[in-house]
């Protein structure tokens, strides 16, 4: 063994020697780096890397372009990064064609950083402030997120120069046991949403008995309003094939899967590519960098099914049937994919692997907690300023995350509450914002750390209604198995819907916490005993809103909209404008005798159209709650 | 829904391609009926009994897949899918609101194809642009922080896409009727 480890160290310092001669040859020119994830792509991005090109082109200009993945940055997409020998690297955001064409003329033919569009150098320089200048960059720590959006995806060298691949080099230098050892002293726990200690599992799939086992990646990120995985993907595969492969040699396996959710389809590209890559090079494949281990991935496409994250439904799903959890014991890790003994990690905690391996249990264990030590990695939406992924300590407490990483909520509104862990999660108030971020006390407020989405809600959000929507995700997406979470779900479904539309009764909420508690105690997997979370958080910490939305027909947030009424203020409205009426889908704004304008209640579609066209000039479209009946319209 | 003339003989003709390319394994059917749709838009009647065949499964459990999972569509697609995001974030910012307005604007309901097959509407759980909610997907193009003008204005898009080529039909028609005149 001792032998082929030396042997292995060898062909990876030949493998990175070569990766570094090539990435120092891109340092002596010029470059562009394009974030080109889907949700750049969704701001524009696509269309600033072909004005670099042109622009490029037409100047011609000595540069590279290079398209990368997602800094996590939203809130500022399309982001570039341009270096100029002799200047730092510069990262701007929110570029447009104009701005593209401004840095290439006035940057890289003139010199000229058109410091104006810049949002931070990437490195110390006496010229303008760093990301670590900003508190963003002062709470986060980056692992997993470190290297995207600097390095090309598609371009194994690059990942390579950066240590890459050198935990898995490390691990194969090592016995088996010794990397499931690492992994246990790290006191690692799954990211999928349960935080089950990953060494125990490993050890236990390592401890079973048969010849053939497998390891599989659960990329299957279904909950609305977590992206993680999808940055991960399209940002950094190889950092998720590393980790895998090290899995894959812990346990003895030598077959993996990825499942990914078909909805992914640039991850799905960029992850051939990347696998194709590490192929080539021997990274995977037949004896793994000279070693005796060998090892392939295969990429398995979900079909849009939320409960295929469930470790049973993903196997079943990948034996080609449809997605519904089994009992478990046994448990994957002794009896998975056809029968046989198969580990089930997330995309996150795969990711964490390599750098667990590559800089040692004690590293990780100084970051975060005692209890759960290491970062946590949010996608933060909703009503923040600072949109986007971020990465802290465990520990870090919501309040930090939401008013010094994210910049606090949007456009001056009050907080209200903070939608934690998707449909299992839970939405917590005010009160609990000083909570330390950490799978235990999480759980203990009811929430759950779940896949890590973090979406923030402000006073105009309506909590009866994020319930109802979370249930009617769960309701739609549960796979009919179990009575309680087929059934139990659909009726309390009934009830939110009905309070949404003013038809509630007070014993209704009772009838939602008894349904809760027998839908928790009588479902099978964790879909439906984290269902009724959504309703439980929010009758115990908003129960008010329920009330008033039952007893006085109200929404306070304005949101529900059998609720409301779009009204014209007479004080407000200006005689000289009509850009409600041209707003206006249904031509229901109409211009009274006296000039102002005035809604017929009875066409009104609710489509807030001329709500947010009269916003930034004269504020005078409202909503009311309780809503107005038509004809008995006050003004007239 | 009825197939059109020769649409069978397309079905069959890509089937066996997807199952050749495959394989026959049950552990890849999931594979081979996201093939066929990946190839026909969709999974017809005929060609998810052609899959039973060749896999050796029965007819009813290749139904029990397709309908499962919320990937799979039974009726053929229109020319322009278009998918709201129907995620948590883009439900706060109305996605509701955006998916009501296709809904009017194309006089059809989610999940539906418009009779001409020019558009079909779905929802989609997740497509992971929370930042920039509400996230409309119009065929493989992601439009960010979409407005019920937006969605008029998509559609204009489309429309005035069609007249032009329609007009283009009818200037290179005329252009060929001419010359045959000449001739």
């Amino acid at each position: 063994m001792s032998v082929l480890g030396t042997d292995t160290q060898k062909t990876y310092q030949e493998l990175k020697d070569q990766a570094v001669q090539a990435v120092e040859g891109l340092n002596t020119k010029s470059y562009v780096l394009v974030g080109t994830a889907t949700c750049g792509r969704a701001a524009g991005a696509l269309n600033v890397l072909e004005t670099f090109r042109s622009e490029i082109g037409k100047h011609n200009v000595d540069a590279e372009i290079i398209e990368v993945g997602c800094m996590g940055h939203c809130y500022a997409e399309p982001m570039v990064i341009v270096y100029k020998p002799g200047f730092p690297k510069i990262c701007y955001g929110s570029v447009d064609e104009g701005i593209a064409t401004r840095l290439v003329t006035d940057f890289l033919v003139n010199d000229d950083p058109c410091f104006d569009f810049a949002m931070a150098a990437l490195e110390p320089n006496d010229f303008f402030p760093t990301f670590e200048d900003f508190p963003r960059g002062v709470y986060e720590q980056k692992v997993v997120l470190s290297d995207c959006g600097l390095i090309a995806p598609d371009d194994i060298e690059q990942y390579i120069a950066r240590d890459g691949y050198g935990g898995l080099a490390k691990a194969l230098s090592k016995e088996p046991e010794r990397v499931i050892t690492e992994v246990k002293d790290s006191n690692l726990r799954g990211r999928g949403g349960a935080g089950f200690p990953t060494g125990v599992k490993w050890e236990i799939c390592r401890n079973a008995e048969g010849d053939t086992k497998y390891v599989i990646c659960n990329a299957d990120e279904g909950d609305p309003g977590a992206f993680i995985d999808r940055a991960l993907l399209e940002s950094n595969p190889h950092q998720l094939i590393e980790g895998l492969a090290i899995a894959a040699y812990a346990i003895g396996a030598s077959q993996g899967y990825i499942y990914v959710r078909a909805e992914y389809p640039l991850a799905i590209e960029r992850l051939k590519t990347a696998i194709g890559q590490a192929r080539e090079k021997g990274i995977i494949g037949n004896s793994v960098m000279g070693s005796n281990f060998s090892f392939d991935i295969k990429i398995f496409q979900g079909s849009g099914a939320f409960v295929c994250g469930e470790e049973t439904a993903l196997i079943a799903s990948i034996e080609g049937n449809a997605g519904i959890p089994n009992h478990r014991p046994p448990f994957p890790a002794v009896s998975g994919l056809h029968g046989k003994p198969t580990i089930i990690n997330n995309v996150k905690t795969l990711s964490y692997i390599t750098h667990i391996i590559r800089n040692g249990a004690e590293w990780f264990k100084s970051i975060g907690t005692p209890g759960t030590p290491g970062t946590a990695v949010f996608a933060l939406a909703g009503k923040v300023v600072g949109t986007g992924l971020v990465e802290v300590p465990m520990g870090t407490t919501i309040r930090t995350l939401i008013y010094d990483v994210a910049d606090g909520i949007k456009n001056e509104k009050n907080f209200k509450a903070v939608q934690i862990g998707g449909p299992s999660g839970g939405c917590l108030p005010e009160s609990s914002l000083d909570l330390p971020i950490d799978f235990d006390s999480l759980q203990q407020a009811g929430a759950m750390m779940g896949s890590g989405g973090l979406v923030v809600l402000d006073e105009e959000d309506c909590m009866v209604e994020i319930a109802r929507f979370f249930l009617e995700f769960t309701q739609n997406e549960s796979c009919g198995k179990c009575t309680f979470c087929r059934l139990g779900t659909k009726q309390m479904l009934d009830i939110l819907t009905d309070i949404t539309k003013g038809k509630g009764k007070l014993e209704d909420i009772d009838l939602l916490l008894e349904l809760a508690v027998d839908i928790k105690a009588g479902s099978l997997c964790a879909l439906g005993k984290t269902a009724p979370n959504p309703v439980l958080t929010t009758i115990r910490f908003f129960r008010d809103e329920y009330e008033a939305h039952i007893t006085e027909g109200r929404c306070p947030a304005l949101m529900c909209k059998e609720l409301i009424t779009y009204v014209i203020d007479e004080k407000k409205c200006s005689k000289l404008c009509d850009a409600c009426i041209g707003s206006c889908p249904v031509e229901a704004v109409y211009t009274r005798s006296d000039m102002l304008k005035d809604i017929y209640l009875d066409k009104c579609v609710k489509c807030d159209n001329c709500l947010v066209t009269c916003l930034p000039l004269y504020q005078a479209v409202i909503k009311v709650s309780p809503p107005i009946e038509a004809g008995g319209n006050q003004n007239g | 829904m009825e197939l059109m003339e020769g649409e069978l003989e397309k079905i069959t003709a890509e089937v066996e391609q997807v199952i050749k390319d495959q394989g026959t394994e049950r552990e890849r059917l999931i594979p081979i009926l996201q093939g066929v749709q990946e190839k026909l838009g969709y999974l017809p009647k005929e060609a998810m009994k052609k899959v039973a065949e060749a896999v050796e499964v029965s007819e009813v459990e290749i139904y029990e897949i397709a309908t499962f999972y919320n990937q799979f569509r039974l009726n053929p697609p229109g020319k322009h899918q278009i998918k709201v995001c129907m995620g948590t974030a883009c439900h706060m910012t109305g996605g509701n609101i955006i998916m009501e307005s296709f809904e009017r604007r194309l006089d059809i309901k989610e999940g539906e194809t418009t009779p001409d097959r020019e558009f079909s509407l779905e929802r989609v759980a997740c497509v992971g642009c929370c930042a920039l909610a509400p996230v409309v997907v119009v065929d493989e193009n992601v439009e960010a922080k979409v407005r019920p003008t937006r969605v008029d204005g998509i559609l204009l898009g489309f429309d005035m896409e069609k007249k032009a080529a329609e007009k283009e039909m009818q200037k290179a028609a005329s252009e060929q009727k001419t010359q045959e005149e000449e001739g």
